[in-house]
């Protein structure tokens, strides 16, 4: 009978009925201290200390603090550290700030290639999904599971539903995996893929290169799903090859690898068609991910909505945003942007903003700021010579961390600021009490900061 | 975690869709490394700005897609600690439902319809073995998976039923299916 993937991987890895077995722990700062309490308060130790890894990320400082006791602020200072300790305790390997391989979560595993094809991943992070890019099953945890997995190496889960969304044709010029997975959530809304393990697949996501395709599944969280995930190919074997992480039996794992795609023929329990080249850099105007139109478009008018959920919600959201229903998205003035977080910090991204920014200044109504994912996409960004092209341009080039993404670090929006983000959140205060964000593609942010207001990358030059 | 089987009182209303975990409490309280005292931050900027008032009673209404966001187990420590026992919504977010579930915080599923009709009776009757919310409307019925409302009814740790379950995992590992993967003490 045929498989999907999803499949495949879910009856590899259960152990018992709703109780799979998880190849890789991913541990940070901000979920885990509870959880390392529940095991002393049990006596529990954490059953294998080889499939977990640590990193500090959400707290830490981006203006070159190099080490947890030296973080300013005390709560953050505790959090790291107490991972540091909890860590040292149990025997995880941690990359906390100071080390060289200290970065986002999500951007580190693939990274130092633990993730690979065929395994399932965990982490306390929602954004976790982004690790299904490779084809493996990889999803978000609470605390409580964090615990679970620390001592059982196991999870209790329920299968979920599985759903596939299809892509034909190919991006347009200027068009990003950003404004693919933004159209998508604004199409099936924010609860769209609530109860499914989702598979992108089509010829344009197989046209995709990694880091584009992590983009994609890391927001399958903003439509509501736990799990994106894209077969593997050629692509994803070639990055995982002379990573750190990679196999030994090299050639015998990449055999295994390419049996996982969905078997031809096999039925999905819901189908979703995308054209996507009718897809358009796509910018939000709301407070969640689903509230997003094409930049060419107008701030849409409340009035115009059918449900009066839909109208509620979205005046409520106008309001908040303080903007005027019909106002062209071009016309809308950032006042910050923010390149960086688990979505497009990657040194991919980077080059397509620093593509952009080159030779340019950034407007004076504008500050911005580049953050890299991790301390090796720093390196590698510095050695091209990236961050000149940021600084000579008037961007900051900070240290790597979630930063402006969630704002547990001192970079933060202020009351009403504006901001062209090309994070995944968009909630209310989510970039700073009162801040505003707008989600695009690191394009656009980029060409939004030298520009002083959205523009359609597409007629920009 | 205490059991329950019975919720009963006066409910509260949030009547507003996609509530995000980032809304139920915010960024800044997620620096605390305790478990407990996040009630006094629950919708901490909604509630000092005065867009919301809530009372802290049993039970809580509220709108479609309730959780969405993050994954932060802090979300429901929040609303328990605040007083809530019981959130009664059309939909929830996937892991803020298996979050509360670890807690003791009862996720309940109605209609929309049948929601509006508990918030309008003010007052309400949960009981997680029929699973049934009961109200001056009428008795309607949600689902809790077997396994789930086992773990409520009696307050069982999750963990410990995994750990009986040991054997299977020393066979799993022992079959070479835990062999693959890499070795991140070795990196």
């Amino acid at each position: 009978m045929p498989q999907t993937m999803f499949d495949k991987l879910w009856e590899a890895h259960e152990v018992s009925e709703n109780l799979i077995y998880i190849d890789l722990h991913l541990v940070h700062e901000v979920t885990s201290p509870q959880a390392f309490d529940g095991l002393r308060l049990a006596g529990r130790g954490v059953r294998r200390t080889d499939k977990t890894l640590a990193t500090a990320d959400h707290n830490t400082p981006t203006d070159g603090t190099m080490a947890a006791r030296l973080i300013a602020d005390e709560l953050s200072r505790i959090q790291v550290e107490t991972l540091e300790r909890n860590c040292e305790e149990f025997g995880i390997p941690v990359y906390s700030l100071g080390s060289d391989r200290q970065g986002i979560v999500h951007v580190i595993g693939p990274e130092l290639g633990v993730t690979q094809p065929g395994m399932t991943i965990v982490c306390g992070d929602s954004h976790t999904s982004t690790h299904g890019a490779f084809g493996s099953l990889a999803f978000g945890i609470g605390t409580s599971e964090v615990e679970h997995v620390l001592a059982t190496q196991c999870l209790v889960q329920k299968r979920p539903k599985t759903m596939r969304i299809s892509y034909s044709g190919d991006l347009g010029s200027g068009v990003t995996p950003k404004d693919l997975i933004l159209a998508t959530i604004g199409r099936l809304g924010t609860g769209g893929m609530t109860g499914y393990a989702v598979e992108y697949a089509g010829p344009a996501i197989e046209a995709l290169e990694m880091p584009g395709r992590m983009t994609i599944c890391n927001m399958t969280i903003e439509g509501g799903g736990r799990a994106g995930m894209i077969a593997p190919d050629e692509k994803t074997i070639e990055w995982v090859r002379g990573r750190p992480g990679a196999p030994a039996d090299f050639e015998a794992a990449a055999e295994r690898w390419r049996q996982l795609p969905s078997d031809a023929g096999v039925a999905f329990d819901t189908e979703v068609d995308v054209d996507a080249g009718a897809i358009s850099p796509m910018v939000t105007w709301g407070t969640n991910p689903g509230m997003v139109c094409e930049v060419t478009d107008s701030v849409p008018d409340p009035e115009a909505m059918d449900s009066p959920a839909d109208r509620e919600s979205a005046e409520r959201a106008l309001a908040y945003m303080g903007l005027e229903a019909g106002t062209p998205m071009t016309e809308v003035a950032p006042e910050r942007v923010f390149i960086g977080s688990c979505t497009n910090s990657r040194i991919e991204d980077l080059r397509e903003a620093a593509a952009v920014v080159d030779g340019r200044k950034v407007a004076a109504s504008v500050r911005a700021m580049v953050v890299p994912g991790s301390q090796q996409v720093k390196a590698d960004a510095e050695a091209e010579g990236l961050h000149d092209v940021f600084r000579s341009a008037g961007f900051e080039w900070r240290e790597a961390g979630c930063s402006m993404c969630l704002g547990m670090n001192p970079d933060i929006l202020i009351e009403g600021e504006r901001c062209a983000s090309t994070s995944n959140r968009n909630f209310e205060g989510r970039q700073g009490k009162g801040g505003r964000t707008h989600l695009v593609s690191p394009k656009m942010a980029a060409a939004a900061a030298i520009e002083g207001h959205f523009v359609d990358i597409r007629d920009w030059s | 975690m205490r059991p329950i089987d019975v919720i009963e009182g006066k409910v509260s209303v949030l009547d507003r869709a996609d509530v995000d975990t980032d809304q139920i409490i915010p960024k800044q309280f997620l620096k605390r490394v305790e478990r407990t005292g996040f009630g006094e931050f629950l919708f901490y900027d909604w509630i000092r700005d005065g867009e919301i008032e809530l009372e802290p009673n049993p039970i809580l209404v509220t709108g479609a897609n309730f959780g969405c966001g993050s994954s932060r187990e802090h979300a429901p420590w929040a609303l328990e600690d605040f007083g809530f026992e019981a959130i009664v919504a059309p939909s929830f977010a996937d892991i803020f439902y298996s979050n509360c579930t670890k807690v003791g915080l009862l996720p309940a599923i109605l209609s929309e319809e049948h929601c509006r009709a508990v918030a309008e009776a003010g007052e309400a009757r949960i009981d997680v073995d029929d699973e049934t919310v009961t109200c001056a409307a009428g008795v309607f019925k949600f689902e809790v998976e077997p396994d789930v409302k086992h773990r409520l009814l009696n307050g069982l740790d999750d963990i410990g039923i995994t750990l009986e379950n040991g054997a299977a995992i020393d066979a799993f590992e022992g079959s070479g299916a835990a062999g693959r993967g890499p070795v991140t003490t070795a990196l």
